[in-house]
């Protein structure tokens, strides 16, 4: 769902920019404090990882497709901070060499899939994993995580473009709700499959425990 | 995690993009559909404001689409290892800083 030069009017890409930079300037001095030297080269994976997987269009339905958005993905493995740092990269190269997503857009693409899909799918992993033990708890945290994460996501995106005076609300709203609840199922199943293999590979076994990788509590 | 695990991690993701970005669906994807359908795809025509060197994820220069789109996926995943790499050299773990950490 990256958005384009276009959608968007200046008082929303502005407000939207202002609040990302925000976000990133606190998530840059979050980091700092738990990453350490030897764990940068994993936000590097991940970031690489995250933005292949992105150019793999899966079908969902009558002529659409859907790719995973990572932002689940990344904060269940490493953090939210970090999460908002490596999404906000991929984000950045792909407007930059790629022309997906707008220059003036990058605002608000970095606020629905590097801030909002990220901290949505940590407060839902947290909670939902934290009412369940075991395995199937944390299987079932982890895939609705990611499709709240997308369904969230797909909320901003839908607020900012009605309220750029683009489309009205209640046009925009369902569609994006509509195809995204279908996109949000691709994007929980391939975030089951990665977090459970990089858990079992990172002995990120238990629930609550510092990432390995992004020295973040999870 | 080791330096091994890492590495295979960047090898999977590099693998991912040479060879099963072609087999992508080139439907569009949840938001270009919406903007289609409900009629405003045209306001991002002719905005770009940006000249980018692989518009849609297509290698210049190439004639065959799929190895144009495999190598534009290698370069985007090194791009993004790297890019990422040095801002977390640069703002996160400044020279310095370095072992300043909770540890």
């Amino acid at each position: 769902m990256h958005i384009p030069d276009g959608f968007l009017d200046p008082k929303i890409w502005v407000g939207a920019s202002v609040v990302s930079a925000g976000a990133l300037a606190t998530a840059v001095s979050k980091t700092r404090k738990v990453l350490e030297d030897r764990q940068v080269p994993a936000l590097g994976v991940m970031g690489a990882f995250i933005f292949a997987a992105q150019m793999i269009n899966f079908p969902v339905a009558g002529g659409t497709s859907g790719h995973l958005l990572g932002g689940a993905l990344a904060a269940i493995l490493l953090g939210p901070w970090s999460a908002g740092l490596i999404l906000t990269t991929v984000l950045v190269i792909q407007m930059l060499f790629f022309y997906d997503g707008g220059l003036t857009a990058l605002g608000a693409n970095v606020l629905n899939m590097a801030v909002i899909a990220p901290w949505v799918a940590y407060g839902t992993y947290r909670l939902v994993g934290g009412l369940f033990k075991g395995n199937a708890g944390r299987t079932a945290a982890t895939f609705l995580a990611a499709w709240l994460s997308v369904m969230a996501a797909a909320l901003a995106c839908s607020l900012e473009i009605a309220f750029s005076g683009t489309v009205p609300l209640a046009v925009v709203l369902p569609a994006m709700l509509g195809w995204h609840a279908l996109i949000g199922i691709g994007e929980g199943l391939i975030t089951v499959v990665v977090v459970s293999f990089v858990s079992r590979l990172w002995g990120l076994e238990q629930f609550g425990q510092k990432s390995y990788a992004g020295g973040e509590q999870l | 995690m080791n330096r091994k695990n890492l590495i295979w991690g960047l090898l999977v993701a590099l693998a991912i993009a040479a060879f099963l970005s072609p087999f992508a669906s080139p439907s569009p994807d949840g938001l270009e559909r919406v903007a289609e359908d409900k009629g405003f795809l045209h306001l991002a025509e002719g905005k770009e404001l940006i000249h980018a060197l692989m518009p849609d994820y297509v290698f210049p220069g190439i004639a065959s689409e799929g190895l144009a789109t495999s190598l534009a996926g290698l370069v985007g995943t090194l791009l993004v290892f790297g890019a990422m790499y040095l801002v977390s050299l640069v703002f996160v773990r400044p020279k310095g800083n370095a072992g300043k950490g909770r540890s």
